[in-house]
């Protein structure tokens, strides 16, 4: 008699993508950011990409964290500082895919200036931004994304300043490519990212995510998976709908969506043509040329 | 190894100190310069922004100081040699950048033309008064190199060496001009490609799997890789082991924050580097640098005309601080003399390292001009006669 075969544990389709030697991962119990970082992985499998020229570049905060679980090149830079380190990089190797993932706090907050001059600049950058509404890393204050009369540790009384509307921030910069989904979305965020991953320019994608431990607790919007349930039932499918139209209030309405996919030349590509055009067989060509593959 | 020739302007130059400068950093194979404009810094980026096309390079101009500090690092992690340059209030700004450099081991050079502070201060004057801003400016414990050219010529030989350095040891590499080094224009050498000194970044050899990112070898310094490379490195400002990932423990963060310090203090002897000029029978020594070392000059001079046995010792590596001389040199002669553009920085570093054998005085500049070589003469004989009566 044959002892019984145990069928093999089904391997995780993303495993490859990700530095499983690093988990458990210091995200809480119904957060947001785990689940994007599956939708990106997945992202990356199908784009067939070179994975070895693949750059992953972070901020500070919970979702500065997320450059640490990718098993890719990943830089965790300063605060609000993960773009121009990702400018440098992208400048300086043009083969690169440089990927900016990190946080509204971070992003918008104090980084807010570099993001709107690199969206003006237009150099090829895939942002993806997760809002929470709050810095979840520091214990949950008001930042440039709380909604009016949220309550947060720096605003018990509720907020008296209004958000960021980031698609709109974004495309009013200069982005040529900006989306918003829920962490309930996983398949458009997948496909999304995909999408980005193949455009030249600056990309921007801002997912809304559950911070169930410190914006939802303070704001009775309830767990992890209430939260959730609030993002697919407060969603509305709004394909190329006026980035202006599309700011968040509290317990309103989220516009999802694919809102910018325009053309525009990118940095590198005005840059080129400039340069080759002005100084002719004089140009040398940009850094890229000086690192090997 | 060799510079790359086509970086390299051979010949003989009437340059201001930021256009050597900017020489010195095309030579020494920097291809990527980020910065933001300000004055009196100026000069060097727009030189670079002229010449880097030509040579395969290339100047961004950032939103800020911040943004400079960062995206240079970002460029040396692609595989580029990079630098920013910039003043006092910029200065301030790339603090935190400098202990990012530090702890990720990131090689780069700032330069900082010094001019007149705190805050807006003098914008078009000189000053020294960021001294001791560049050794502790960034929090936390950390160790870094930073060089005082006084003049056109060193402000390329030093920005070459700056490179070198900061390949060497994988730290950021400060160069501490001024304004008057950096405006002032005299004749420039400029040698050909061929007997110019490139430290290479130290790349590993070793395969994925085998490279441990920030263990490091005898001399304290890992070795590097670049992105794009298929190591699939992590690097973070956090405290983190020899692999690259975070880990916050008391026991990680004194075995880094101990190598990071010690991979300097103990390399400190092959790293410092002074001049000296009538110090072997000195009674006083005057100790100055930068553009400050030159009117120090004239005022040795003027008191060995006096019979008194004057002496200078400019330190052209400033951190690591050249201690052991200094407190050689305490044990014999009758007095130090400080002269700087500002109210007294180095002047403690030679009290500290004198240790009580010999008496350190202080010739003060608040900045905007230089010293009177009449000043540091006063008190240099002042010192040589005090020493007499005492005996």
């Amino acid at each position: 008699m044959s002892a019984p075969v145990e069928a093999p544990l089904a391997a995780n389709p993303v495993e490859a993508v990700l530095r499983s030697f690093r988990m458990p991962h210091i995200w809480c119990p119904g957060c947001g950011i785990g689940t994007t970082v599956n939708c990106f992985a997945r992202a990356l499998e199908q784009s067939k990409l070179n994975l070895d020229k693949v750059v992953v570049v972070s901020g500070i905060g919970c979702s500065g964290r997320v450059a640490g679980y990718l098993d890719l090149d990943s830089f965790h830079t300063t605060h609000g500082r993960a773009i121009p380190f990702a400018t440098g990089m992208k400048i300086a190797n043009p083969k690169l895919t440089v990927v900016v993932y990190s946080g509204d706090g971070d992003l918008v907050g104090i980084g807010g200036n570099h993001f709107i001059h690199a969206a003006r600049r237009n150099l090829d950058l895939k942002v993806i931004c997760i809002n929470n509404f709050t810095y979840g890393m520091t214990g949950g204050q008001m930042g440039p994304t709380t909604p009016v009369s949220a309550l947060s540790s720096t605003t018990p009384f509720g907020c008296f300043e209004p958000g960021f509307n980031l698609p709109h921030l974004a495309e009013s910069a200069g982005a040529v490519y900006v989306a918003r989904w829920t962490t309930y979305h996983v398949r458009q965020l997948a496909h999304t990212m995909g999408e980005m991953l193949r455009k030249n320019g600056f990309s921007f994608l801002e997912i809304i995510s559950p911070c169930p431990t410190l914006y939802g607790q303070r704001n009775r919007l309830g767990d992890g998976l209430a939260m959730m349930k609030h993002f697919k039932q407060q969603s509305v499918l709004r394909h190329g709908a006026p980035t202006k139209e599309v700011g968040i209030e509290l317990q309103g309405p989220i516009a999802v969506g694919k809102f910018v996919d325009i053309e525009r030349p990118s940095f590198l590509d005005v840059m080129n043509e400039q340069l080759g055009r002005t100084l002719e067989a004089e140009y040398a060509g940009c850094v890229k040329d000086h690192v090997p593959d | 190894m060799k510079a790359d020739p086509i970086g390299v302007l051979t010949g003989t130059h009437f340059f201001d100190g930021d256009h050597a400068c900017c020489e010195g950093a095309l030579a020494a194979g920097c291809r990527f310069a980020a910065g933001y404009p300000i004055t009196p810094s100026t000069e060097i980026v727009e030189r670079f922004a002229q010449r880097a096309p030509l040579v395969g390079g290339m100047f961004l101009q950032m939103e800020d100081e911040l943004a400079a500090s960062i995206a240079i690092q970002g460029a040396v992690w692609a595989g580029a040699k990079a630098f920013t340059v910039t003043s006092g209030p910029g200065f301030s700004l790339m603090m935190e950048h400098i202990g990012f450099a530090a702890m990720t081991e990131t090689p780069c050079v700032i330069v900082n033309v010094q001019r007149g502070g705190p805050s807006t201060g003098l914008p078009t004057l000189p000053g020294q008064a960021d001294m001791m801003q560049a050794r502790w400016g960034s929090h936390g414990d950390y160790e870094l190199i930073a060089l005082a050219p006084s003049s056109p010529q060193e402000c390329f030989d030093l920005t070459i060496h700056a490179f070198n350095l900061a390949e060497q040891y994988r730290v950021p590499v400060l160069v501490m001009m001024d304004e008057c080094v950096g405006h002032m224009t005299e004749k420039v050498v400029i040698p050909p490609a061929s007997e110019i000194e490139v430290a290479p970044r130290r790349y590993t050899r070793l395969p994925r799997g085998e490279y441990v990112p920030f263990h490091a070898g005898p001399d304290g310094v890992p070795e590097m890789v670049r992105a794009g490379e298929g190591y699939r490195i992590h690097v973070t400002g956090m405290t983190h082991d020899e692999q690259g990932f975070p880990a916050p423990t008391v026991e990680a963060q004194q075995k880094l924050v101990q190598r990071l310090v010690e991979k300097i203090r103990r390399n400190a002897e092959a790293i410092v580097r002074y001049e000296e000029t009538g110090v072997e029978d000195a009674e006083v020594v005057v100790v100055a640098y930068g553009i400050t070392a030159r009117v120090a000059r004239r005022a040795v001079e003027l008191a060995r005309q006096q019979g008194v046995r004057a002496g200078l010792l400019r330190p052209v590596v400033v951190w690591p601080f050249p201690e052991n001389r200094i407190a050689e040199l305490a044990r014999r002669v009758r007095a130090f003399v400080v002269a700087e553009m500002n109210l007294g920085q180095i002047a403690l570093e030679v009290e500290r390292c004198s240790a009580g054998n010999a008496p350190t005085v202080l010739v003060p500049h608040g900045g905007g001009a230089v010293h009177h070589p009449e000043e540091i003469l006063e008190v240099i004989l002042a010192q040589a006669r005090t020493e007499e009566v005492l005996r």
